[in-house]
């Protein structure tokens, strides 16, 4: 391969205003190329004009390299062009011939843009609330028509769905509620010793367990390894047309896919919820003999003496809600996806968005209402 | 048989793009191919053709280095592809350019941004000459110029095929891979594909080496075809395969379909 730069010069050939090319003009060589014409063009001390071009001197030339030189000469179509291959002056007409319809002119205001954006998310947030909100309404009739037909409720398919995001979710639950046990114990030794109540750190492990930790880590978790897996395997049937399918066999996909779903969750839910406050408490017990040297026995004693049973019933009350939230939105993101497999990634990583935070703004509707409820 | 799988030697002292001798495939212990050897000229279309799970693409793989041949060499361009690292390997891919089944375009970039990837990895243009050989590419494959803003999904099935024949064709690829490049595609279509391909083919000087199943595209695109029988390639041309006397190949070309097709070229 001869590594001849590419060489462009603007001269007059009889009268007439020509552009001689040489060298190599492949989509290799063209770096750079339109400084050194605009320099070639100070040089020449001419202006940019329609111009006829000399090819005779290029020695390699591809597609690219003959559009450069057909822009660089200020022509177009109907350029003449004089070439010594044969196999330039074919290169030369194919490019000819497309490059009329090339170059789409594109004026991008930005304001514009960020309007019409800011506008079609408005409305997109709109539709989506409003599509919840029915599939929310199809979900309840179909419940209520099972609740007629005990025998549609799927209960072989419910008890699959609840290994899946029930047992095989209990040990990551445990472990990392365990975890927060620990360091909330820990924290709060720490800091209680000042005041010399330290012993009230088991207050501060079962209560902020019961109400507000176990569950809402688990909901978390829950989010993040069920809620996902319900957007992408539901959203994996939407895109190999399953669901379709289904529905010409005319089977309900919502009765199908969705209720069994949101049941396995709802019933899971307080039963993982139930487990991670046990495990934090454990976690809680361990922290406390280490560091306050309590028996085990004594941390459960005054945990039974100081927190009462309400603490433990609302976070009981906030599971299946957690639940049927995180379940709904991700089937409900599963059965939006369309097209290609790119918008299952695309709706899983928002049904997990969604879910958390729907989680953590029912949370605090939650706290304000049993706030009012003075429990 | 003469050199490289042929039946009658159409080499007519053309450069031989594409060699492949004694090459072997196997998954595990089930060998697809075995002793195989295959030759393209410059300048010819050939399509490549066989039955289900005789390793069309699997061979196709093997010879774009997605998959690697368990003895055998193939020779690209005239250099051997296992000899290639580093450098040298991204040179090779420069060159030559392949079109998947169903596009293979990058799905979170627009059409021009596809065909400016291999572009801005290879030659390192600035943005503006990007843009306009872009557009050019869009344009030669016979895309309208909106095409280049849209996104791949956004597209039709036979505009998909088209856009990534612009981005195989980025680099002005002296060789192009095609898979399956008319399935799915109505006849209409699978036509104006075919008439493409073999002005392209002309016009920029390209071989192209095909897989396909369309009896149409057989009879009105290629030169010669390659058909995959007992683990080996038999290459010739329709005239010459349609003499050959093996059953699957009498079956292929005999069979109703393949006359159809022939009388419609006839």
């Amino acid at each position: 391969m001869s590594d001849a730069e590419p060489t462009i010069r603007y001269t007059i050939h009889a009268g007439k205003p020509v552009v001689e090319i040489g060298g190599n003009w492949t989509v290799f060589s063209l770096r750079g190329v339109r400084q050194k014409a605009a320099r070639a063009l100070e040089a020449a001390g001419t202006t940019r004009t329609a111009r006829a071009v000399d090819a005779s001197e290029v020695s390699r030339l591809d597609t690219a390299g003959a559009l450069e030189i057909l822009l660089l000469s200020g022509g177009g179509p109907d350029t003449e062009v004089k070439t010594r291959e044969k196999g330039h002056a074919a290169l030369f007409e194919v490019v000819q011939q497309n490059m009329c319809a090339a170059m789409p002119e594109r004026h991008v205001n930005w304001l514009s843009q960020w309007l019409e954006e800011v506008g079609r998310n408005t409305v997109d947030l709109y539709r989506q609330v409003l599509s919840l909100l029915a599939f929310f309404g199809e979900i309840l009739v179909v419940f209520l028509e099972a609740c007629l037909q005990p025998r549609r409720f799927r209960i072989n398919v419910v008890v699959r769905q609840m290994y899946e995001v029930w047992i095989r979710a209990l040990v990551i639950v445990g472990v990392l509620c365990f975890l927060i046990g620990v360091v909330i114990a820990y924290q709060g030794i720490q800091q209680l010793r000042q005041f010399g109540a330290e012993t009230f750190a088991v207050e501060a492990v079962g209560i902020s367990m019961f109400r507000e930790l176990g569950v809402l880590l688990t909901a978390i978790i829950v989010a993040g390894r069920s809620g996902s897996a319900f957007t992408a395997q539901i959203g994996t049937m939407q895109v190999n047309q399953e669901v379709d399918a289904m529905r010409t066999i005319g089977l309900n996909p919502v009765e199908w896919l969705v209720m069994p779903r949101i049941l396995a969750l709802v019933i899971s839910m307080p039963l993982l919820a139930f487990w991670g406050d046990m495990t934090g408490l454990l976690g809680g017990a361990v922290a406390c003999t280490i560091y306050l040297d309590f028996t085990i026995v004594q941390f459960f004693d005054r945990l039974r003496d100081t927190v009462g049973p309400w603490h433990f019933y609302i976070g009981m009350i906030k599971a299946p809600v957690f639940g049927l939230v995180i379940a709904t939105i991700g089937c409900f993101e599963g059965l939006q996806v369309r097209g290609s497999a790119e918008s299952v990634g695309q709706l899983t990583t928002r049904s997990v968005v969604e879910a958390i935070f729907c989680v953590i703004v029912l949370d605090a509707v939650f706290s304000i209402i049993f706030l009012l409820a003075d429990v | 048989m003469a050199e490289g799988g042929q039946l009658v030697d159409h080499r007519d002292g053309r450069d031989t793009v594409l060699r492949l001798r004694g090459v072997r495939t196997q998954f595990g212990d089930h060998v697809i191919h075995d002793k195989l050897d295959f030759d393209v000229f410059r300048g010819e279309i050939v399509g490549l053709v066989g039955g289900s799970g005789t390793g069309k693409s699997v061979l196709l793989r093997t010879i774009i280095g997605l998959n690697r041949a368990r003895s055998g060499t193939i020779e690209v361009l005239g250099v051997d592809t296992s000899t290639l690292h580093g450098q040298a390997e991204r040179d090779m891919q420069a060159r030559t350019g392949v079109q998947f089944q169903d596009g293979a375009l990058f799905s979170s970039l627009s059409v021009s941004d596809n065909i400016i990837v291999p572009i801005r990895e290879h030659a390192g243009l600035d943005e503006e000459t990007m843009r306009d050989i872009a557009a050019l590419k869009i344009a030669l494959v016979g895309l309208p110029p909106d095409t280049g803003d849209k996104k791949p999904s956004e597209l039709s099935g036979g505009m998909r095929k088209r856009a990534s024949l612009a981005r195989a064709l980025a680099l002005d690829a002296e060789l192009l891979f095609l898979d399956e490049p008319t399935a799915g595609l109505d006849p209409i279509g699978a036509a104006h594909y075919d008439e493409l391909v073999k002005g392209l083919c002309r016009s920029l000087g390209l071989t192209i080496l095909m897989v396909t199943h369309d009896l149409d595209s057989l009879n009105a695109a290629c030169d010669r075809i390659a058909v995959l029988l007992d683990k080996r390639v038999v290459v010739g041309t329709m005239d010459e395969l349609l003499v050959y006397d093996h059953p699957w190949v009498r079956e292929y070309f005999h069979g109703p379909r393949g006359r159809a097709a022939r009388q419609e070229h006839k």
